[in-house]
């Protein structure tokens, strides 16, 4: 793995800022400033040192949900470095093992959530909820320093919390949403909380396009709409890709847009990998009486043309023999040496 | 070493239903994971993907099966018995359609972590009036499974293994309904497997019998009806107790049939329920959950212990000389 090209962005990140200014910088609410000038080309290097890192790690499992990287690299590193108002990790680098599950008799249980920093009325709460895009999550927090460069050496070993599919407990994660469609009804519920204790900060939710398939989905939606909740917002990775492949063959959603409109929530479509298009939807987003929801529409062998050769089945790569591992292994040195030249 | 075979279902599905044209297979975006994919192949117009919505899906299942087709619901366990609970209990459960639910990764078979482990599926059907359960303990159970099911006038829920699949008993005795299998005499303990715990129990017990041991042990693959004669047989009569051995919650599952059987007909003595002890599990590799949850070989030496009320002196190095190893490196990182 290259060096990481993290220090340009570093300073422009959050995770610079003192917990004690944070939220007085969201105090001021502009969104697409939060990060004090976080741009689309730093948006690139990190999303492009995200994709080389899960390439890695792919290759060291023969294995793993790289499609996901190459469609959602710029949306979340969007999301961490120009809309979200985050406070500077609390969590440790070095991930914590498994502590055991939740429940009155345990009160080491703990959750990913302090790797998005400290709970702040002004700050904004972020809950990932297609959880097999795990490692892209993870390997971007490491591009942003919330978890160590060496974080993933426990990434799906027994007692790890780094889990091939993320649970609470894992780096990021802030609730339990492996069984996909549930998590956005549980950040509604969050949100309202917000709401009833008249708190400022946002809550953003991060999903995959198959999620829309799940009828739970679109009663959160329309539960959303009902109580003019306007403090939360969807970004959505729409790389039209499922498990068994393209999901226009499999169950289509769409129209997306104008179902989402039709349930209420105000409705931007935009290009997923382009930075500025993703942020502006965000600006000064919260104030208002209906959700957002952003539609990235996306690309899932951007970044790695060798994988369209898979399709339509894309979801999980295993390489088929040592020539093609062999193929991706020297795509990822040679974007290796791209990322150091 | 016992022989493993390669994704028994994806093939045995594709012959078997060859002569049934009224066996459509429905699936939720999930098809090659559930070895569903050459049935969709071979008879494209008999394979209905209903995307990832398994509540609306058991709905379209129940409505084919009122009009006389036998719907085979292919998912993930989980997905067959927690979301959708409802539609199955009343779209399906109460009609008493002969709809077949198909649930793969049972309990601590796939690394994928709370949300995938089925650990309490098997209680969760046990539960509905009207519903079979049935569950594969290998690969002659993987196939011949399909014949018990269909031939039950009512809905059936399959607890199915996929993959690389040991062969515990031999290809021309296949599962029967309501038939547990004897595997073993003995008057000092009955052991009482399901599931992928047979494998490990056979560990355990060569182990148990070095030591001189009586071990009578069953593996049981009908779970709901429980009424097997030859279980009541085999509960009574042990000189040091009963052990129930299952992929799944101690609650609901067969160590809770085992138990309502004995105490029912006041037969047996002491009884040690092996499985989840009323907690949820972790994503890990299998070997490893199953170690941490007691449900390998050396927990049902400690279970044994424990009933015999004395130390046997076995060890993991006696236990490893009866591995039958078909744990695979490539399990680790399944596709989910
Ligand atoms: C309720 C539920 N059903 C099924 C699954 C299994 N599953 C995991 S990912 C996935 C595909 C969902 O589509 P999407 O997340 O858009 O896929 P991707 O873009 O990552 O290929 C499915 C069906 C699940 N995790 N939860």
């Amino acid at each position: 793995m290259a060096s990481l090209p993290t220090a340009a962005v570093k300073h422009t990140s959050p995770e610079t800022m003192p917990p004690a200014t944070a939220p007085a910088t969201a105090q001021a609410g502009h969104a697409a400033t939060r990060t004090a000038g976080a741009t689309a080309a730093d948006v690139r290097r990190v999303a492009d040192a995200v994709r080389r890192r899960v390439l890695d790690y792919t290759l060291q499992n023969n294995g793993g949900y790289l499609s996901q990287a190459c469609s959602s690299a710029e949306l979340l590193a969007t999301l961490y470095l120009r809309v979200l108002r985050l406070g500077p990790s609390t969590a440790p680098l070095v991930p914590r093992p498994f502590a055991g599950v939740p429940g009155a008799g345990n009160p080491e249980a703990f959750t990913g959530a302090d790797y998005n920093g400290p709970r702040d009325p002004a700050l904004d709460r972020f809950i990932f909820s297609p959880v097999h895009y795990a490692l892209v999550l993870y390997s971007l927090l490491i591009e942003l320093g919330r978890l160590g460069p060496d974080g993933l050496e426990a990434f799906n070993q027994d007692g790890s919390t780094v889990e091939l599919i993320g649970a609470e407990h894992s780096p990021g994660h802030e609730v339990t949403a492996g069984s996909l469609g549930q998590a956005l009804s549980q950040a509604g519920g969050i949100a309202l909380a917000r709401r009833l204790k008249g708190e400022r900060g946002r809550v953003w939710v991060f999903m995959s396009d198959g999620e829309l398939q799940e009828g739970q989905t679109w009663e959160a939606f329309a539960a959303l709409a009902h109580h003019r909740i306007g403090n939360l917002g969807v970004y959505i990775d729409a790389n039209a890709q499922q498990c068994d492949g393209a999901m226009a063959d499999t169950m289509t959603i769409e129209p997306l847009a104008g179902r989402l409109r039709a349930f209420g929530a105000e409705v931007h479509e935009v290009d997923g990998h382009d930075s500025d298009a993703l942020a502006a939807p965000a600006a000064d987003f919260g104030g208002g009486d209906r959700p957002l929801a952003v539609i990235a529409r996306t690309d899932p062998c951007r970044g790695v043309e060798l994988m369209r050769a898979r399709a339509p089945r894309l979801h999980y790569l295993r390489f088929k023999s040592d020539a093609e591992l062999q193929a991706y292994a020297a795509l990822l040195a040679t974007l290796d040496a791209e990322a150091r030249a | 070493m016992i022989e493993t075979v390669t994704r028994p279902h994806r093939a045995h599905l594709v012959r078997w239903a060859a002569q049934r044209p009224e066996v459509l297979v429905l699936s939720a975006d999930l098809t090659a994971s559930c070895e569903a994919d050459l049935f969709r192949d071979t008879y494209p117009g008999r394979f209905f993907s209903l995307g990832m919505a398994e509540q609306n899906m058991m709905g379209f299942a129940a409505g084919l099966a009122r009009e006389g087709f036998f719907p085979y619901v292919h998912t993930f366990a989980v997905f067959i018995t927690r979301r959708p609970f409802d539609q199955v209990a009343m779209a399906i459960g109460y009609p008493s359609l002969p709809v077949r639910l198909v649930g793969f990764l049972p309990g601590l078979t796939t690394p994928g972590g709370v949300t995938h482990q089925a650990i309490d599926d098997v209680g969760l059907m046990r539960l509905i009036p009207n519903m079979t359960v049935l569950e594969a303990g290998d690969a002659t159970e993987v196939t011949s499974v399909l014949d018990v099911a269909q031939a039950v006038d009512g809905p059936v829920y399959i607890r199915q293994l996929r993959g690389e699949v040991p062969r515990l008993f031999p290809a021309d005795a296949p599962m029967r309904l309501g038939r547990a299998r004897v595997l073993a005499g003995g008057d000092d303990l009955c052991v009482v497997s399901s599931g992928i715990c047979t494998e490990e129990a056979l560990r355990a017990t060569a182990a148990l019998r070095a030591k001189g041991l009586g071990v009578r042990h069953l593996h049981v693959s009908t779970l709901k009806p429980f009424d097997d004669p030859a279980v009541l047989d085999a509960l009574a009569g042990v000189r040091l107790g009963v052990i129930t051995m299952e992929n799944h919650s101690v609650i609901g599952g067969l160590g809770d049939a085992v138990a309502a059987l004995m105490t029912k007909h006041g037969v047996g003595g002491r009884l040690r329920r092996l499985g989840l002890q009323d907690t949820y599990a972790h994503g890990a590799g299998k070997a490893y959950l199953l170690r941490e949850y007691g449900l390998d070989a050396a927990a049902l030496v400690r279970a044994a212990e424990t009933l015999a009320g004395a130390r046997l002196d076995i060890d993991d190095s006696d236990l490893a000389a009866v591995r039958m190893g078909t744990l695979t490196a490539a399990e680790k990182t399944e596709d989910l």
